[in-house]
């Protein structure tokens, strides 16, 4: 069982046939399933060395900016996206087929050796590497007969001759080979369901605010390439409240020990809302589909008036943490206001520092602590056109600057609004005013639905049960003969033959032990 | 007792568990050093040799009882308590303790004394290693990493890594035993090659269903339950991967004739170092891509930055094609890729120069 299929050398004259038989068997031999097997460690390297586009898009376009000359040839090597690359995807691909071509015929040679007896006693027992031999005074069928009955107590398969009892046992090892192998497969297609039929979105939800499952309202949505809407559940929900917890003393003060998120959502259109209490490693399961907390921050409600005193733009804009501190970077716009646009760009600091030096100096501005301590919102204000409706890029985070204009101060610095809760500030020329009104918090969500993934979870847990008995059921064999010599006692020989790679040859426990049951009943 | 006496307690545990792994060396070397002139097949009839070598283990087997004792401190040092794995030091403090161990259950189960000096010289080194260069502050877990699946994700990768570690020597041992005609001394006494070949094997064939579950099992529930996605193809699940190939290959590389002993071992090496590459290289050098905070001193910031990351993603394509000259937004870029990148220090603010110079704090 153990040498498995080998190469075999190319044939002289070659017909088609026996080219593909060739090409079948090269395919199949456990020498191409090992190279593959390196092959596909070695492929796997670059993903995690090259920034992955499904992974960390943001690191994929820095990189691009960074290495400009390579990026184009890393494109056409595909090495921003190693795990579906067509190369990567060619070797497992051969592997699986290499994989079915191994247990499709290896399968049948088991199937049939279950039903064969045992396979008869060597004609020489002397020969194999275990073996020893006593004398005894009953006759040659009855030794035979305790034999066959102590080789059948420690469940050994036993199959009586005439002269010798054949014994066999631990053939769950090839079984346990046969199932680890099938089972990758079956983790494989899991893999590939989750990947083609899934779905995986994010969401940013402002404390208060609510979430109906609806692939229009994601921020960002990434569907499997058979993906079909239809399956999506009608849940919903609202983020009633949020809280962080955060060190404030020890070594790692400041870092945020845990957050929950409390819902209150609806499975279903028209069901009863229950209430979820959604924490990092407490996903929320609705049917087939998770929902998950992977982030927070802060949204600073600020309300802009314009040239005309109307509110343009008032509400809370999620700010995007950029430090462990929480200093985040937001961008509000107010397209509608009258006489000109106005946009916001800045930093928010939920707890402000001005950090000064020995000699008095100012250093730069920071946030301290992740929590609201001491919250700064310090925002430029540009005008003008703010490319909004032109199509092409309209994202939330970013000030098309292109066409907008910086407003500055009389000496031309650009005029800055450090705003604190409550405060107003008017903008210069007559362009609006704009308040911070207080602050809210966001959560950032992730939806994600992926079917196969208990088929995977099957597939692996199979595998592992698989590889147990392939690795530690000790196939083995043994033969009894006896034979009645001239002065009329009986020589019985006893041979042992382990067929699993790891077992030591001297060591001869079993043998004894069986030897001793044999000699033992019979005195 | 406080959590900070614990830590102290914990700290010293493993300080003297150091000191005795280090007088076992020492009595191992004298043991080695006194084999030289022996005949493999002679009684050792020095005394000082033999009782060497009997202190050695000796030495050992309390250092490991020391540094039981260690572990469980430092477990009751974090508030809450833990299992103390939860950085690169104590993955390496319980990473050589299961190396020790596995040493010792050999040797009582398979007469492998031999193993001796040369695990108690890792040992040793890795100790070392763990003291002088690997952050050892004791963290409260971040909630990313607060999970049953923790535990049992990370005692598996412990036991696995251990257990591929002592492989490892063993298959080291095979290689310089196979090309040895030594016929006195330390190298004569250690069994055949064929037989480390074997127990090489043995030890591998252990290690490697329990990396099986640590990998394919419970680390993809866990990430599931944090991440919201049970495989990401992050680089530390890419190395993780390509260990359990390397290893499976090495598994059907002595199942195939031809490649049993010498180039197996090599393959158990360069699983072993694929291993090893995963622990250091990726947590020091590639930390920047990995989700797995896990090792990196800081450990929150990767759950919110990732997320602050990837909301910044559509930022950072737009900004990309956009605003070339990098205003404020670039800065942000940078900030947000750099809070990814090096999470261990929190000043980014070398980016943030374009709004610096007229900080005004008056209004
Ligand atoms: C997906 C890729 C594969 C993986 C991860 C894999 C993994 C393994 C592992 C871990 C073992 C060790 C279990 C043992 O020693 O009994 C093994 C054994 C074996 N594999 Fe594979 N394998 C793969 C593909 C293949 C292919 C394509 C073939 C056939 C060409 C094959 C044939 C065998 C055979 C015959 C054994 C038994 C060796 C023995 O009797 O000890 N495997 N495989």
């Amino acid at each position: 069982m153990s040498e498995g299929r080998q190469a075999t050398p190319l044939p002289g004259e070659l017909g088609l046939r026996e080219l593909a038989r060739w090409s079948w068997r090269q395919l199949t031999s456990m020498r191409t399933a090992l190279v593959l097997l390196l092959l596909l460690a070695l492929a796997a390297v670059p993903g995690s060395v090259v920034p992955q586009e499904d992974i960390d898009s943001l690191a994929v376009s820095q990189w691009r900016e960074d290495h400009p000359r390579l990026a184009p040839i890393w494109d056409r090597l595909d090495l921003f996206s190693v795990y579906t690359s067509v190369w990567f995807s060619a070797i497992y691909i051969l592997l699986m087929i290499s994989l079915v071509g191994c247990i499709v015929p290896r399968t049948g040679v088991y199937w049939r050796a279950l039903r064969a007896r045992p396979p008869k006693a060597p004609r020489n027992l002397g020969r194999l590497p275990q073996h020893t031999s006593y004398v005894a005074a009953e006759s040659p069928d009855a030794v035979l007969e305790r034999a066959a009955s102590v080789l059948g107590e420690r469940r050994f398969r036993v199959a009586s001759d005439s002269d010798a009892v054949a014994a066999e046992r631990g053939r769950v090892r090839e079984a346990g080979n046969l199932l680890f192998h099938i089972a990758v497969l079956v983790v494989l297609v899991g893999f590939a369901i989750g990947g083609l039929y899934g779905y995986k979105g994010g969401i940013i939800v402002v404390v208060g605010k609510g979430f109906s499952n609806n692939v229009s309202l994601y921020d960002d949505f990434a569907p499997g390439s058979l993906f079909d809407p239809a399956v999506m559940e009608q849940f919903s929900f609202e983020v009633t409240d949020f809280e962080a917890r955060w060190l404030t003393e020890g070594p790692s003060a400041g870092q945020a020990r845990g957050f929950v998120s409390h819902l209150e959502y609806t499975a279903e259109e028209g069901a009863e809302p229950q209430e979820y209490d959604l924490r990092v490693n407490h996903p929320l399961a609705i049917g087939g589909t998770d929902v998950f907390l992977i982030g927070h921050g802060y949204a600073p409600v600020i309300t802009i008036r314009d040239g005309n005193g109307e509110v343009a733009k008032r509400g809370a804009t999620p700010f995007l943490p950029t430090t462990q501190t929480f200093e985040s970077f937001g961008v509000v716009k107010a397209p509608g206001a009258e006489p000109d646009q106005i946009g916001l760009e800045g930093t928010f600091y939920p707890t402000f520092d001005l950090p000064q030096g020995p000699d008095g100096e100012l250093g730069l501005p920071r946030s301290t602590f992740g929590d609201a301590y001491n919250p700064l919102l310090s925002l430029f204000v540009y005008t003008g056109d703010l490319g909004l409706g032109d199509g092409g890029g309209d994202s939330v985070y970013v000030l098309d600057k292109d066409q907008a204009e910086l407003v500055t101060k009389e000496d031309g610095q650009p005029f800055r609004l450090d705003l604190r809760p409550g405060d107003t500030v008017e903008l210069p020329d007559g362009l609006g005013s704009v308040t911070f009104e207080g602050l809210e918090r966001w959560n950032r969500i992730q939806v994600s639905r992926t079917p196969g993934k208990l088929l995977a979870l099957g597939g692996v847990v199979l595998a592992l049960l698989g590889l147990l008995g392939s690795l530690y059921v000790r196939p083995r064999r043994v033969w009894v003969r006896a034979r009645r010599q001239d002065d009329g006692t009986t020589l019985v020989e006893v041979a042992r033959l382990d067929r699993s790679g790891a077992s030591d040859p001297d060591d001869h426990r079993e043998l004894a032990e069986i030897v001793t049951a044999l000699t033992k009943e019979s005195s | 007792m406080t959590d900070a006496q614990w830590e102290v307690l914990s700290y010293q545990g493993i300080l003297a568990a150091a000191f005795l792994y280090f007088l076992a060396m020492l009595a191992y070397f004298v043991e080695v050093a006194g084999l030289r002139t022996v005949r493999a097949d002679e009684e050792v009839t020095s005394p000082r040799t033999a009782v060497a070598g009997r202190l050695g283990l000796v030495l050992t087997t309390f250092a490991a009882v020391v540094h039981l004792a260690a572990l469980v401190a430092r477990g009751l040092a974090a508030d809450p308590n833990r299992v103390p794995w939860g950085n690169m030091y104590e993955f390496t403090i319980a990473g050589t303790f299961v190396v020790t161990v596995l040493f010792l259950v050999s040797s009582a189960r398979l007469g492998a004394q031999w193993l001796g000096p040369v695990v108690v010289t890792v040992v040793v080194a890795a100790l070392m290693a763990a003291f002088l260069a690997l952050d050892d502050a004791v963290l409260p877990l971040p909630d990313a990493l607060n999970s049953v699946w923790l535990v049992i994700h990370v005692v598996s990768a412990v036991i696995a890594t251990g257990a591929f570690t002592v492989g490892g020597i063993l298959s080291v041992l095979h290689l310089v035993k196979a090309r040895s005609t030594a016929e006195r001394g330390y190298l004569a006494r250690v069994p055949s090659a064929d037989r480390l070949d074997q127990l090489s094997y043995r030890m591998h064939a252990f290690a490697f269903p329990v990396w099986t579950f640590a990998v394919l099992i419970t680390g993809p529930i866990w990430a599931h339950q944090a991440w919201g996605s049970y495989w990401n193809w992050d680089p530390k699940e890419v190395w993780a991967f390509i260990t359990f190939v390397v290893y499976a290959a090495y598994l059907h590389a002595r199942a195939t004739a031809g490649w049993r002993g010498r180039k197996a071992a090599y393959l158990a090496l360069a699983g072993l170092a694929t291993l090893w590459f995963n622990f250091i290289g990726i947590n020091f050098f590639f930390g920047a891509n990995s989700q797995h905070s896990y090792a990196a001193p800081e450990t929150d910031s990767s759950v919110v930055v990732g997320a602050s990351a990837q909301a910044a993603e559509e930022v950072g394509v737009v900004v990309g094609a956009r605003d070339a000259r990098g205003g404020t937004a670039g800065a942000l870029l940078d900030e947000s890729h750099e809070a990814v990148d090096d999470q261990g220090e929190d000043d980014h603010h070398d980016h943030d120069l374009e709004h610096s110079p007229n900080v005004d704090t008056s209004s």
